[in-house]
């Protein structure tokens, strides 16, 4: 089983109007690649000179992934990867 | 129906600019979007003595507030004193100083009614019958009382372990009130999810650029009290950092519209240690602070591991000549006291913090002791007072006669 990415509304021009993408990857950084390979059109919305855009957090399960492992999490089978736009709250 | 002084909206990284409407991120790089006003059409239309004519609330600056129409929401708000504090002043070894205090605002006694005000007539404008926010505690009193003032229906996301008092504060006016198992932060990046997926008006996610500007109005009310001057520094409470940034972008607004003559101001940052990131990046020359995953301390509403503002507000500290600093939470509770015994002023937790990290700052000459400063005291030490348990003098219990109390008079005079 392969890892669903949830795509946020503002990308989804990038994919066809898919709110999910199935993708495949030993980690998130795999994953994303993944993903772009299938939507070129999301690597630079996702990445500014390799490094995910500043304002944007990618959660696996639900938790961010500056506190695993960042890009190089190791990713297993069945995971879900949330791309959120980090600018609200305070 | 007022002049419309609302250009749009604009990204704070790449400039790229939107039509007004419930957006918080730039769909190009994910930067804040920042409200664009027609400073010329505001120029001609409204000046000071307009101003000192309305009533004392933040309405009175209503042409530099993002709303279209008169407000309908919080028509109360602001108008809090700034009040000279000369027994702290001494207490702290500073000439002058001077307190902004929110802890009073209406109707929830938080600073949070002002970006309230404005989010939710903001939300009324777009059409919205359903609000909410995510919260460490005072918004979600504040979005609460106010959508119930206004009859739109509100759903409130908090910590799980939010102090009582602001749970009941919520939970009395009527609001769908959530507790959600996380941090803050959990309770942030959900709402991001609902407001991606649902219709609703969430005050600090999709209107947060209007919301934020509510904030502007601590700043104008400063300036204007102190006989439109701005001081020359100004130590605030950081959660997101939004509000030490639009207080100082006030004063700026205030100065380019010929209101003051000086925006020169210096902005210091305060933070409890259990949660610093902001701190932490001022004062380790990190351009981007560090998320802090599980924030500890019992000033709950400062709580945010990775404040959204951050870098702003760490950039806006360095660029003004300010700093920042964190205090532990024995030191937040006996500034709490401090205030309270010198001022005659209840804060919450992030006031403890303010007057604990001022105090820090004064004594490492990093605030000049001879040069004006302004504490901004945002929240009620009603909502917090198990905060102040530990270090409050204990009340003393006598039976009712004048042998048991005359011994308690420190200095006996008889009439």
């Amino acid at each position: 089983m392969p890892i669903q990415v949830h795509i946020p509304s503002p990308l989804r021009d990038q994919t066809h109007g898919q709110t999910t993408v199935q993708v495949q990857g030993a980690s998130v950084k795999d994953a994303l690649d993944d993903l772009c390979r299938q939507f070129p059109g999301l690597t630079a919305k996702l990445f500014d000179k390799g490094e995910v855009k500043p304002f944007l957090n990618l959660y696996l399960n639900d938790e961010d992934i500056r506190y695993l492992d960042n890009l190089a999490t190791v990713t297993k089978d069945g995971d879900e990867l949330s791309i959120i736009p980090a600018v609200a709250g305070g | 129906m007022l002049n419309q002084f609302v250009l749009g909206l604009k990204c704070r990284v790449c400039g790229k600019t939107y039509p007004k409407q419930p957006l918080n991120f730039c769909t190009e790089d994910f930067g804040p979007l920042e409200v664009e006003y027609d400073n010329a059409a505001i120029r001609t239309a409204v000046d000071r003595d307009d101003v000192e004519r309305r009533p004392r609330t933040m309405w009175r600056y209503r042409e530099l507030l993002p709303i279209d129409a008169e407000p309908t929401v919080g028509s109360h708000v602001g108008g809090t004193p700034l009040i000279r504090a000369d027994r702290l002043a001494e207490d702290l070894g500073v000439e002058t100083l001077w307190i902004k205090n929110d802890a009073v605002n209406f109707p929830t006694l938080s600073f949070k009614d002002r970006v309230v005000a404005v989010a939710l007539s903001k939300a009324r404008e777009f059409g919205f019958k359903t609000v909410g926010c995510a919260s460490t505690g005072n918004l979600a009193n504040s979005v609460a009382a106010n959508a119930a003032a206004a009859g739109l229906e509100a759903y409130i996301l908090v910590p799980a372990d939010l102090e009582r008092a602001k749970i009941l504060g919520t939970s009395v006016y009527g609001a769908k009130l959530v507790l959600v198992q996380g941090t803050y932060d959990d309770v942030n990046r959900l709402c991001s999810q609902i407001a991606l997926k649902f219709h609703m008006g969430l005050v600090n996610v999709n209107l947060r650029p209007f919301y934020a500007e509510g904030s502007k109005t601590v700043g104008f009310e400063i300036a204007e009290d102190l006989g439109w001057r701005v001081p020359r520094h100004v130590v605030v409470p950081m959660a997101g950092g939004s509000l030490i940034g639009k207080i100082y972008k006030a004063f700026q607004e205030l100065k380019r519209l010929g209101w003051v003559e000086d925006a020169t101001c210096s902005m210091y940052g305060a933070q409890a240690t259990g949660c610093n990131p902001i701190a932490d990046a001022v004062k380790n020359g990190r351009e981007r602070h560090r998320p802090i995953r599980r924030p500890n301390t019992i000033c709950k509403s400062l709580a945010i591991g990775d404040p959204a503002d951050g870098y702003f507000a760490a950039r806006l500290i360095r660029e003004t000549g300010g700093w920042a600093e964190d205090v532990s939470d024995d030191e937040i509770s006996e500034a709490m006291y401090l205030l309270g015994r010198t001022e005659g002023i209840f804060a919450e937790t992030a006031g403890g913090v303010t007057v604990a990290v001022a105090r820090k700052l004064i004594e490492q000459g990093k605030l000049p002791r001879d040069e004006e400063i302004v504490l901004c005291i945002t929240g009620n030490g009603l909502k917090t007072q198990d905060a102040v348990a530990s270090v409050v003098e204990e009340p003393i219990v006598i039976q009712p006669t004048l042998e048991a109390f005359e011994p308690l008079l420190r200095e006996p005079v008889l009439t």
